[in-house]
């Protein structure tokens, strides 16, 4: 900016350090030279304090033995496996509780959503009372109490709630007939891909249809009849056998079929509870957001009420809700790394505690650590970005 | 120097605590008045603190030692709790002087971590615990069992080496907290607890309301020789480590204790009269005084004294001394002598 | 027009009658709000239904068969079969939750009653005392001298807080960190989290938003790389690399690494609740603060922030709300805050029962509830009464 000095005949001129872009320049070079100082700082107290300790460097421990054994894997896994395999068993359990809770924290949260919307006041008070108890206690507490609290409350082995012989639960988690397909269940599975593609090509004839003609065709009703009927042509013709393992006591536990432990449960539960709560208020607002002309609008265009929903509101809606949506499932997924103090060997448990403590690399273990989240906190980015670029209206 | 006084500054208004170099532990301990030392979160007989909050234990008692040594005074001692995650870097990082807290001496933590170990307080293995009302009577039994372990410890990888080497298969359950561990057995979580097995008989002690309702299975499956660790680069500082806990040994053997050290002073052995100060000097060359070693035994006791007091026979943890004896006694305890 | 038809003329008003109960009054209410379609009234019925089977056994557990202060503190009451909730043991147990291991005065300790005993920890209790009667005017809408106010409680606090309760000058004897605990930790942590996290947040938002490509590809990288990572790993790097970071005759308190961990993490989310209100503001705003002939500091300081501020009251507020569960993730590197001292009182043999784990940690959850509960009313409150219609 000019100087406001009191000599109006000559007009002013910015002297040397008042022109805005030598002072960016300035102000720039300033905070990146500090920065940098910092870092070199950190770099030169780190290299001292390693060589000090006598501590060996350098990302070759992933292919060295680990030594330890992991309970909950999804892959072959042993005490002489290496490092990356162990790795690799912590980033795919994250994983795994992280898609399971989110895939039921936005089943019930919708549901909650829409209940605290209802006309209903019992409906929408017990929603409401459910929003506000889980959202303003930390997860942490919450997983513990599940955790802790509830496994005292379960059966001992020998006492287990059994039903139908098949499904078990006690102390030692939950086990579930586990299916054992035969070589020719593939058919079924791409009878069941054909189906699912097919009826979205039949939704977007349908809609196509619809536009030229008016005429109505029922998608939902056809495509539910797809996608059962033909999975079960293809189980009867291609003569496939499911055989399922039960879970059978034997020594100290049940072994066999699909068993899921009590870290696992507390997690996925605590997780869904908690994420759920704050996906409810998402929608909420989200459906508060589409603004009551557009309801009037479409009934005044002669909309049905399911038509409406389906053409008018939810989509405004969704436009609001996806954006939190995601950010939500991020940090459903983030918050799955609490596991690690109630001992469900995902990432942070398996990899920055176990993996760090048997071969004090802490600043390799950390950084490939923030490096998994990370990857995975840019690709949600993306992934938002592509869908507000796709949903955002175009203005005229 | 400069650089120091601004590193200094820069820490003080930070909240940060500077130290003076780490070459001269001793010397910076005298310095702020106290030792920092390194325990357990809870271990009862080791290091744990009691009712009033005061810190006891076999542990602790070995840096009140220290402190003793250093000060004469052995309450000159502030205990940083740790979990055994964090232990190392602890004391690597300088923000303890000690480190205190049933740490096994490893061949890879001797030479990679940066510490130095300064002798066996406690020599140990580790065991099992179940439930009695599950009838198992051998650790060969415990095939497919559920084990609770804690983590960043030798004992997770001694159980994976166990049971692979017997063929069995377990299902680890691993925590941070040592206290989480434990909890989790009592609930029923797990069929086994495992560590070592002093530790088992502490915690089957006081942290049980029936202490007969759990058994320690009879096989050990590890060598755990436990003792206190410091930073390596000072040697002074490890020699005073090393040597607090040889003074204890030696004054067991020579039949010093803390009621008769006073008489002892005018005792004709020499051994004796070595080791508290009377005859020559072997204070000065460690940085300490001549009677290091009285202070020491005036408020402490001899190491079988503090094995009694905390975790002997006559208390709940009722450890009998096995191996931990002198080797005058049958046991492998067996200190340098003084002179 | 005279009517001689006229048979009865009434001479007063007749009295008003109630209006019919399906218009009015609480039959009318539940028709409309319980049972107004067929599928309200199963859904109605269904919720019903499930309040009657869910109430009783959490109210007896709560409640009625819960052990209230006063029982045998041996414990024996809450370990009969039928005990509900071990209140008793909290009660008992108080001291710990609040203080953690902080030592008591010795010149009140040995001495009965309950005004010894809030004596005895009279350092922590006049933390609490001075931070009440700061924080109130400063929350109270319409009182003079906020700057001053908000001054005292962010900057002058703080200060007052680490010499009270550290201690070490004016004779008080000195207390290490190790031995501040309980409930006074948790509300430390989160004090220092915002007190550091909110100016911080500004400042980056403020880069982020800048026109100077080095600055503003720094704040964007420290934003991005804190937001995408979870705040246990933080903290386990704040206790596992600080000391390493730091000079080799450093070293750095183990609370002050949390609160390093947990500030830096929360001021990159305070940045991105700042950067909304920044660019919720018109254009119109930045152009007539440069047509006043402001530079960059005084345009943001008295034109923008202002605004941008109170347009995310409510997002900052909901910031400090997480901040403020997420302190109990410190409990995992080791700080005795609230979570962690229920955790390990849960071992105590003394009242060792079947339920002193469930209520130890109900009884932490109904705390952090409290303080969140009453933060998110707050923000409420305060998002109506700032609302002056210039929302655009």
């Amino acid at each position: 900016m000019a100087n406001q000095d009191a000599t109006p005949e000559v007009a002013p001129k910015a002297s040397f350090f008042n022109d805005p872009k030598i002072r960016g320049i300035f102000y720039q070079v300033l905070v990146a030279a500090l920065v940098l100082s910092a870092f070199y700082m950190i770099a030169v107290n780190t290299a001292a304090n390693l060589e000090r300790q006598n501590k060996s460097t350098g990302f070759d421990f992933f292919w060295s033995t680990s030594g330890f054994d992991i309970f909950f894997t999804l892959i072959p896994y042993g005490r002489a496996s290496y490092y990356w395999e162990a790795f690799l068993v912590g980033l795919l359990n994250t994983l795994l509780v992280s898609v399971i809770g989110i895939f039921f924290a936005t089943i019930l949260g919708f549901l909650v959503g829409v209940a605290r919307l209802s006309k209903n006041w019992i409906v929408s008070r017990l929603a409401m009372l459910y929003v506000e108890i889980l959202r303003n206690v930390p997860l942490l507490l919450q997983l513990f109490f599940w955790y802790f609290a509830v496994l005292k409350a379960m059966p001992g082995v020998k006492q287990s709630y059994e039903w139908l012989g098949a499904i078990v639960l006690n102390r030692r988690g939950l086990y579930l007939p586990a299916p054992q397909p035969d070589d020719k269940f593939i058919f079924v599975v791409i009878a069941l891909l054909i189906a699912v593609v097919g009826s979205f090509i039949l939704r977007h004839w349908a809609l196509r249809r619809l536009e030229a003609t008016g005429k109505r065709f029922p998608v939902l009703w056809t495509a539910i009849g797809v996608i059962v009927l033909l999975p079960l042509l293809a189980w009867l013709l291609s003569g496939t056998h499911m055989t399922f393992e039960l879970p059978v006591l034997a020594g100290f536990n049940y072994r066999g079929g699909l068993s899921l432990p009590p870290e696992f449960m507390a997690l996925a539960l605590g997780l869904t509870l908690y994420t759920a709560a704050f996906i409810a208020e998402i929608v909420r607002a989200g459906i508060n957001a589409v603004s009551s002309g557009q309801t009037e609008a479409a009934q005044s265009l002669g909309l049905k009420d399911n038509d409406r929903l389906r053409l008018v509101v939810i989509p405004q809606a969704m436009r609001v809700i996806v954006p939190p949506l995601t950010s939500q499932y991020l940090n459903l997924t983030k918050n799955s790394s609490l596991a690690a103090a109630i001992g469900y060997p995902e990432l942070v448990s398996v990899f920055m505690g176990t993996t760090l403590n048997q071969t004090g690399r802490a600043i390799e273990v950390v950084f490939i650590t923030m490096l998994v989240y990370l990857t995975l906190s840019l690709s949600t980015s993306a992934f938002m970005n592509w869908y507000n670029a796709r949903v955002s209206l175009v203005e005229r | 120097m400069h650089k120091k006084l601004v590193s200094l500054a820069l820490a003080a208004s930070m909240g940060f605590t500077a130290t003076a170099a780490f070459a001269d532990t001793l010397e910076d301990v005298k310095a702020k008045g106290y030792l920092q030392c390194g325990v357990t979160g809870g271990v009862a007989g080791f290091s744990a603190p009691d009712a009033n909050n005061n810190w006891t234990g076999l542990e602790v008692d070995y840096c009140r030692a220290v402190a003793a040594a250093i000060f004469n005074d052995p309450d000159k001692v502030r205990y940083t709790p740790l979990t055994s995650t964090e232990r190392f870097a602890a004391l690597s990082s300088g923000e303890i002087d000690v480190l205190s807290r049933t740490t096994t001496w490893t061949m890879s933590r001797d030479t990679q971590l940066g510490i130095n170990f300064a002798g066996t307080m406690f020599y140990d293995g580790q065991g099992f615990m179940v439930r009695a009302a599950d009838g198992i009577s051998s650790a060969k039994d415990l095939s497919g069992a559920a084990i609770c372990i804690e983590q960043g410890t030798t004992t997770e990888l001694n159980a994976a080496d166990y049971f692979a080497a017997n063929g069995m298969e377990y299902n680890p359950i691993v925590f941070v907290a040592q206290d989480e561990v434990f909890a989790a057995y009592l609930d029923g979580r797990c069929d086994v607890y495992t560590t070592d097995s002093s530790a088992l008989a502490s915690e089957r002690a006081v942290k049980t309301s029936d202490p007969s309702e759990h058994i320690i299975l009879p096989e050990i499956i590890s060598k755990e020789p436990l003792g206190p660790s410091v930073r390596q680069g000072d040697d002074t500082w490890l020699n005073i480590a090393r040597w607090t806990y040889f003074a204890i040994l030696n004054a067991e053997e020579l039949g010093v204790t803390q009621a008769n050290v006073d008489e002892m002073l005018g005792s004709d052995n020499p051994s004796i009269k070595r080791l508290l100060g009377v005859e020559g000097d072997f204070g000065t060359p460690l940085g300490l005084d001549k009677d290091w070693a009285y202070n020491i035994i005036k408020h402490l006791g001899n190491y079988g004294e503090m094995y009694e007091r905390h975790v002997g026979p006559n208390t709940a943890i009722g450890l009998e001394r096995g191996i931990n004896a002198l080797w005058t006694k049958g046991g492998i305890q067996y200190a340098p002598p003084v002179r | 027009m005279a009517n001689s038809d006229l048979v009865f003329v009434r001479q007063e008003i007749s009295e008003s009658k109630p209006a019919p109960s399906t218009v009015r009054g609480p039959i009318a209410w539940a028709r409309e709000n319980l049972f107004s379609t067929p599928s309200d009234a199963l859904m109605t019925i269904l919720a019903i239904l499930f309040l009657w089977w869910a109430t009783p056994p959490v109210f007896n557990f709560l409640i009625g068969h819960a052990v209230w202060p006063g029982a045998d503190v041996t414990g024996a009451d809450c370990r009969i079969e039928s005990a509900g909730a071990c209140w008793a043991y909290i009660w008992d147990r108080m001291n710990f939750f609040i203080y953690g291991f902080y030592p008591r005065d010795p010149a009140w300790v040995d001495q009965e009653g309950f005004f010894a005993l809030v004596m005895s920890y009279w350092r922590v209790n006049l933390v609490f005392l001075i931070g009440i009667v700061l924080l109130v005017p400063l929350l109270w809408p319409d009182l003079p001298y906020k700057a001053t106010n908000a001054l005292l409680f962010f900057v002058v606090f703080p200060v007052i807080v680490f010499f009270l309760l550290n201690g070490g000058v004016f004779g008080l004897p000195e207390v290490p960190t190790e031995q501040w605990g309980g409930l006074t930790v948790t509300l430390i942590i989160g004090l220092v989290g915002i007190v550091v996290s909110l100016p911080l947040g500004i400042v980056l938002a403020l880069g982020r938003q800048s026109k100077l490509p080095i600055i503003k590809s720094l704040c964007i990288m420290f934003i991005e790389i804190w937001r995408a990572v979870p705040l246990i790993t933080v903290l386990f790097m704040a206790s596992v690399m600080l000391p390493l970071f730091a000079p080799p005759d450093v070293t750095v308190d183990k609370l002050v690494r949390a609160l390093v961990g947990v500030s830096l993490f929360s001021a990159a989310y305070m940045a991105e609740v700042v950067r909304g209100g920044l660019q919720a503001l018109p254009r119109g705003q930045y152009e007539a603060a440069a047509a006043m002939g402001l530079n960059y500091w005084k345009s943001m300081v008295f034109i923008i922030l202002p605004q941008a501020l109170k347009h995310v009251i409510p997002g900052i507020v909901n910031s400090f709300i997480s901040l403020f569960k997420d302190t109990s993730l410190v409990s995992i590197v080791g700080i005795f805050d609230l979570l962690n001292t229920v955790q390990s009182a849960n071992s105590d043999l003394n009242w060792g029962s079947e339920n002193q784990a469930v209520t130890g940690y109900l009884f932490a959850a109904l705390v952090f509830w409290i303080f969140c509960f009453s933060m998110s009313r707050y923000s409420i409150f305060m998002e109506r009464r700032l609302d002056t219609g210039h929302r655009s």
